[in-house]
């Protein structure tokens, strides 16, 4: 079940090197044509792997109610 | 979207491996190193991507690799500085002299107005004599040598500052500020119509 958190890339600070892409374990993640990483909410379930490996540290999570609202 | 699943490019973390062992052999493979730099250009300019930094870049796996393998990455976030435009597009500038002093060099040789200089500059500050190529041809021009051991220099020093950061910070804290990187997402932008 996903978490109510899901994770958004700040595409101002992303760096688009892919690593989040590599270590994401549901395949949510791509790097729209070379500029910055786009996270797919409905796929993503907020494990945090991809913040935690980010070097550019510009992954943030959301909160899906509170956008939903 | 979908998994990633093991396939040859996440064995490419063997490349620069192979590379600097080849270049300890014999400097001349330090122009196998040019694969690195011509790659994601054209990938970037023909195809408006970073398919390399995302899927083939050997350096940026290793780091993850020796991450995994020996919990030596601190994990904390990187300084703000590193990602921020003025920095990355600073160090490529640096990152572009450095590499055109090295086309100098070799044009200097190339003319006769410099003598061939065998050593190693790691960290464009400390020489080291490098004279190992005990099988290198003696019909070799002497530009093409000089050529090998100041690129060998670069891809050396640029790995030890990779190392550093990977082990203060995240793994691939490099990537912030890889030269190649800032360029291609640079063009990727221009191409995608996207701010800089």
């Amino acid at each position: 079940m996903p978490s109510k958190f899901y994770a958004s890339c700040n595409k101002n600070i992303c760096v688009s090197c892919g690593a989040c892409a590599v270590e994401c374990p549901r395949g949510a993640i791509e790097i729209w044509k070379g500029c910055y990483a786009v996270i797919d909410k409905n796929i993503c379930v907020g494990c945090g792997l991809c913040k935690r490996i980010c070097p550019a540290n510009c992954i943030e999570f959301l909160n899906r109610e509170t956008e939903e609202n | 979207m979908s998994v990633k699943k093991n396939n040859f490019f996440s064995y490419l973390w063997l490349w620069p491996i192979i590379y600097f062992a080849l270049g300890f052999f014999n400097i001349l493979f330090a122009w196998l190193g040019m694969f690195d730099v011509m790659l994601p250009i054209l990938f970037a300019l023909i195809g408006g991507n970073k398919f390399f930094c995302n899927h083939m870049c050997g350096r940026g796996m290793l780091f993850t690799v020796i991450t995994k393998k020996f919990k030596i990455s601190s994990g904390k976030p990187a300084p703000k500085f590193f990602s921020s435009k003025y920095f990355r597009y600073g160090f490529l500038i640096f990152f572009m002299a450095m590499f055109t002093s090295i086309l100098i060099q070799t044009y200097f040789v190339y003319s006769g107005t410099a003598n061939l200089k065998e050593f190693i500059k790691i960290l464009w500050a400390f020489n080291i004599p490098f004279s190992l190529n005990l099988s290198m041809p003696s019909q070799i021009p002497a530009w093409i040598i000089q050529f090998s051991y100041g690129f060998y220099s670069l891809m050396l020093s640029s790995t030890i500052i990779g190392l550093i950061v990977m082990a203060l910070y995240r793994p691939r804290t490099w990537c912030t500020f890889c030269p190649m990187g800032s360029m291609t997402q640079a063009i990727c932008k221009i191409k995608n119509h996207q701010p800089l």
